[in-house]
């Protein structure tokens, strides 16, 4: 388990305070609350990009409610990565590579999510990776359900759908939990293939970090102002 | 060994798990029909039915295919007389004809899935399949007169 140094927020790594809306929920929260001050947060210590911090390193943060929002950008990095949101496009073709490039051959979603007549998304795609041809595959290879879109969507928009029956496909909480921890297709993330970047962290840390944010409220980060 | 049936034969093939299904066809059954393009599920010129369902057999190992149904070109009409089969001949569809074979396969299984397709539909089924020398209009107009429109 990593140590968390009590940092002060604003010495926070940049690359965190891009990532993370919820800080900026945080210090308004600080600053303009009214109450007493609450105990000085800390921030969770720098990773590398290929590393999810644990629930463990956001413990500083005192407030229970930045926590959990803190909590959810984090696991957003996942949510987020391109391994992720190429197959939950806010259209009718998947993307793919880290440039989020439309899917070539030119395929499409079809009716149930699985591409078309004769060109359907197993026609191509295996149960696993096939690494000599570079085709990427996994169980039940399909893209997201269109309301499920995540593509370009911020994480306070994802998580808005995540905790959302009408989006999420009629799942509680703890099933969205069981669902990002150890569903098949989702762990093909971690195992791409081919030189792909995998997600950050590993599936079973992601499902920490969701467990984590449902144990603090599943609160979810406010809008980033652009 | 591994057993399938191919073109309504049942096989026995001394295959690995993991070889294409393509490389059994055609190196091991010398069904060469079924042509090899880019190996990578690119161009459709190795398109073949697995229970009925269009795939691209360089990419497609053998465990999936084992117990399951091939249809390649060879099988898709015992005298040739396929609608598409014929059409394609109506029409003088190809050229060099080295991608045909995966065209007529990818257009066979969009025909039992959808008898009518509109022309976007013929387009976006047959997007997978590419074709150097460029018959794609022709494709298109023998698949509509296939399907009777």
């Amino acid at each position: 388990m990593r140590a968390v140094p009590a940092t002060p927020l604003a010495s926070l790594h940049h690359s965190w305070l891009d990532r993370a809306p919820a800080l900026g929920v945080l210090g308004l929260v600080l600053a303009c609350s009214g109450r007493p001050a609450p105990p000085v947060a800390t921030a969770p210590a720098p990773v590398a990009p290929g590393e999810l911090r644990t629930p463990a390193a956001f413990d500083g943060i005192a407030e229970r409610a930045a926590r959990s929002q803190a909590l959810f950008v984090e696991a957003s990095r996942v949510l987020t990565h391109a391994r992720c949101v190429n197959c939950h496009p806010p259209d009718e073709m998947p993307r793919q590579g880290d440039g989020h490039a439309l899917h070539d051959p030119p395929v499409l979603r079809g009716e149930a999510d699985r591409g078309i007549p004769a060109l359907g998304c197993t026609t191509c795609h295996q149960d696993r990776n096939i690494e000599l041809a570079r085709v990427p595959g996994a169980p039940d290879w399909r893209l997201a359900p269109l309301k499920m879109a995540w593509l370009d969507r911020s994480p306070a928009a994802i998580c808005g759908q995540l905790k959302d029956p009408a989006r999420n496909g009629g799942r509680t909480l703890r099933q969205i939990r069981d669902h990002l921890a150890h569903d098949v297709l989702v762990g093909w993330a971690w195992q791409p293939g081919a030189g792909r970047a995998p997600a950050p962290g590993t599936q079973a840390e992601l499902g920490a970090l969701v467990q984590a944010w449902i144990d603090t409220g599943a609160v979810c980060p406010e809008e980033a102002k652009r | 060994m591994i057993n399938l049936t191919v073109n309504g034969v049942a096989r026995e093939v001394d295959a690995d798990d993991d070889m294409p299904l393509l490389w059994v066809l055609r190196d091991l059954l010398g069904l060469t029909g079924t042509k090899y393009g880019c190996g990578e599920a690119l161009c459709g010129a190795c398109t073949v039915h697995l229970d009925g369902r269009a795939v691209r057999a360089c990419v497609t190992p053998m465990r999936r295919a084992a117990g399951r149904a091939v249809t390649t070109i060879e099988g898709l009409s015992p005298t040739g007389e396929h609608p598409l089969q014929r059409a394609w001949v109506e029409l003088g569809v190809p050229q060099c004809g080295f991608c045909q074979a995966g065209q007529i396969m990818t257009a066979a299984a969009l025909l039992a899935e959808n008898p009518r397709p509109t022309e976007d539909d013929i387009d976006h089924s047959l997007a997978g399949n590419l074709c150097r020398c460029g018959t794609y209009l022709r494709i298109r107009a023998a698949v509509r007169k296939a399907a009777g429109s």
